[in-house]
């Protein structure tokens, strides 16, 4: 009964984590029958009763709340339709396109553009995995000028780092504007970006190994 | 799998950076390995970068063309397996892969590479067929020029089943494949003035055009294609010409 | 009557088994399943949008599995393309991995997997279905177990599993059954048979299978964590 795999263990789909009622399943983990099962590869995570996965890989799944970068790739009588790297696409709809009146009429394209990089929040995910977008908040825009690469999903958090101190690092030392979206896509301008691009690919490699932020400093030279 | 506007990749054309930081005649990282699939009679992988094709080699007998009657005889083809790209969808050969397949084909058979008489078996009735299969494993841009020079390192290790009339015995190969030259394939994008070998996947979509130069070891051009939907001045082609001149012999030295 | 195994082989011995999970690097899961001298690739693209709309289910995703073989993978050259074979095996491969996904986050969206054989000798869609097991978990496809593969038969009268293309050619009589197992709970999800056995050898073939099941799924624990236990 109890824990069968100890905290921080490797698991992969079917492995049995935990037996007895004693635990429950919080993420990326179900319950079957009287055990707990990962229902994905992860590092093991006990949290009080709580069982979750610190999921190592995985697509996207959108959350409100969530600050993502998305590109415009169909413009409606009633909105923008955004590309967030979902199997669905989120939509942006005029009331919530701007923190401006936009005109009923108006050309929309105007505002947003086909093949515009936009930086967006989900402000709500409905039934049908159906994501709404707003750009009434600090920070969203419209991103202009700069390449955007993508990150596994699960390697966000590192790269923003506790507080953001891994970005703010990144965006000193480069000189760069980076801008990372939760949903694993980075917005990234400026002369030294090559740089930028390594600095990220060390972090999705070494995520979990000590020595990182030396190892970014020494990478980036220290403008 | 890197996202750029147009306008940003143009800015940094004009700052003469590309993407992943080459210069604009460089090529990526090339990887070749020899013997990938066993039941082949010559096979091969090809990277150039990310950019891998794997290319099989079959022999078959069969009838000579009814002009060229003491010939063997090429067959290449080609499929942009879906699993190598969120493009490329299942069913039939995409015209991109037809085109692909019939550039690969024109250097080889143009440059004479493979000696065709030598597979004459009984003239006027059999013959060596040479089937020259390619598929993509993953595009990260130029697929074209991964293709030709995998299908050549797939030629290059081919041997001959043995033949008694009557069935070909795969199981014993001695003679070696008759390759009396190498052709290179050298492809080079045009993005506004900007002119950029081996070209990554995000160059080739947003390119205006294309040229692909095929070129023997005595540094005659056997076979071109213009590819996309913009076009060439004669300066450019003169120009990529001279730079795939260069790289041919760079890439036809990693063969031998 | 097989005596010994062409190979020297144990009748409940696996050949050499290598496999290598994120080989496709620009797909959302990837991996390479070698058995022997058979090698299957498989790659994983999805979820993602579905064409044509009619095909959508509002419920949950689904499932969508391309066997093919590489015309250089056999002998005689298949003419590429696909066969009536080739379609009947990405059939049971769909539901040899579908009871082992979950796919209801994912409405009217579709996972396809795609399998591609570079090298064939026999067992072909078992390696298959252990690679594409792979693929889907490296893609984060939400997965209730893995799945695992193998032939099991009779060849000469003997019991035994993982048959080569000798002995699935044996003279002397061979009977292939493929069989796939969801390790954790024991559920069959793939059984075909072709050839002549009796009900009692059927059930030993299936326990030395469900054995050798639990042999490759250490293999395919171990090649999810050399890709991402190193970081």
């Amino acid at each position: 009964m109890g824990l069968i795999v100890k905290e921080k263990e490797f698991v992969i789909p079917g492995d049995v984590i935990a037996e007895g009622i004693d635990y429950l399943p919080a993420q990326d983990v179900f319950r079957d029958g009287d055990k707990i099962i990962a229902g994905q590869i992860g590092i093991v995570h006990v949290d009080n009763r709580l069982i979750k996965l610190i999921p190592l890989t995985g697509a996207y799944k959108p959350k409100p709340g969530d600050v993502v970068i998305g590109q415009v790739v169909n413009i409606g009588f009633n909105g923008w339709s955004l590309d967030i790297g979902f199997s669905n696409l989120a939509l942006l709809s005029v009331r919530d396109g701007s923190s401006d009146f936009i005109e009923r009429k108006s050309d929309l394209s105007r505002y947003f553009d086909f093949d515009d990089f936009l930086i967006t929040k989900i402000s709500n995910v409905g039934k049908g995995n159906l994501i709404d977008l707003t750009m009434k908040g600090q920070g969203l825009m419209k991103l202009q000028d700069g390449i955007i690469i993508d990150v596994s999903p699960s390697k966000v958090p590192r790269i923003i780092g506790k507080q953001g101190s891994m970005i703010t690092l990144l965006k000193e030392l480069s000189g760069c504007k980076i801008n990372v979206g939760q949903n694993g896509k980075v917005w990234i301008s400026g002369e030294d970006f090559e740089k930028v691009i390594e600095a990220i690919r060390l972090i999705e490699r070494e995520s979990y190994l000590s020595g990182l932020t030396e190892k970014i400093e020494k990478l980036l030279g220290g403008k | 799998m890197d996202n750029i506007s147009k306008e940003y990749l143009i800015k940094l054309l004009e700052k003469g950076k590309r993407i992943d930081g080459r210069k604009f005649d460089e090529i990526r990282n090339i990887d070749i390995s020899y013997d990938v699939s066993k039941h082949a009679e010559g096979s091969a992988r090809v990277k150039f970068g990310d950019t891998e094709v794997i290319v099989g080699v079959k022999l078959e007998v069969g009838e000579p063309f009814p002009d060229k009657l003491d010939e063997g005889t090429i067959i290449v083809g080609a499929e942009m397996l879906p699993l190598s790209s969120p493009d490329f969808e299942s069913g039939p050969p995409s015209i991109d892969s037809i085109e692909l397949s019939r550039v690969v084909d024109r250097a080889i058979r143009e440059s004479k590479a493979i000696d065709l008489k030598k597979l004459c078996i009984v003239e006027g009735e059999k013959v060596w067929i040479v089937l020259i299969d390619i598929y993509t494993i993953n595009n990260c841009g130029n697929l074209q020029d991964a293709s030709s020079l995998a299908a050549l390192a797939a030629l290059k290790q081919a041997k001959i089943p043995e033949y008694d009339g009557k069935n070909v015995s795969y199981k014993n190969k001695n003679e070696k494949l008759p390759l009396v030259s190498l052709p290179i394939e050298c492809s080079i994008t045009k993005i506004k003035d900007k002119l950029l070998t081996d070209p990554s996947l995000e160059e080739e979509k947003m390119m205006d055009a294309r040229l692909t130069v095929g070129i023997t070891e005595s540094g005659e051009i056997c076979a071109m294609q213009k590819g996309g939907k913009g076009v060439l001045t004669i300066e450019d082609v003169s120009k990529m010409i001279d730079i795939s001149l260069k790289n041919s012999e760079k890439i036809r030295k990693l063969l031998k | 009557m097989y005596i010994k195994r062409s190979d020297g082989r144990g009748f409940d011995e696996l050949r050499k088994i290598e496999a290598k999970v994120g080989v496709v690097k620009s797909a959302n899961g990837s991996a390479m399943f070698r058995i022997g001298d058979t090698i299957a690739i498989a790659a994983v693209r999805g979820p993602r949008d579905l064409y044509p709309k009619f095909m959508q289910n509002p419920k949950s995703g689904i499932l969508r599995c391309n066997y093919n073989m590489m015309s250089f993978s056999v002998d005689e050259r298949i003419r590429p393309g696909p066969s009536r074979r080739s379609r009947e095996i990405s059939l049971v491969t769909e539901n040899a991995l579908l009871p082992a996904v979950d796919l209801e986050e994912f409405p009217n969206a579709v996972v396809d997997v795609f399998v591609e054989i570079v090298q064939a000798d026999a067992g072909t869609r078992c390696a298959g279905i252990c690679a594409a097991s792979l693929a889907l978990a490296d893609a984060g496809i939400p997965m209730r177990d893995m799945v695992c593969a193998i032939s099991a038969g009779k060849v000469g009268g003997k019991i035994l599993v993982d048959l080569d293309k000798f002995e699935e050619d044996y003279e002397g009589g061979s009977t292939d059954m493929p069989v796939a197992f969801l390790p954790r709970r024991n559920e069959i999800s793939l059984l075909q048979l072709d050839g002549g056995m009796k009900k009692d050898e059927i059930i030993k073939a299936l326990e030395l299978a469900k054995k050798s099941c639990e042999k490759i799924l250490e293999v395919q624990r171990k090649a999810l964590m050399e890709k991402y236990q190193h970081g």
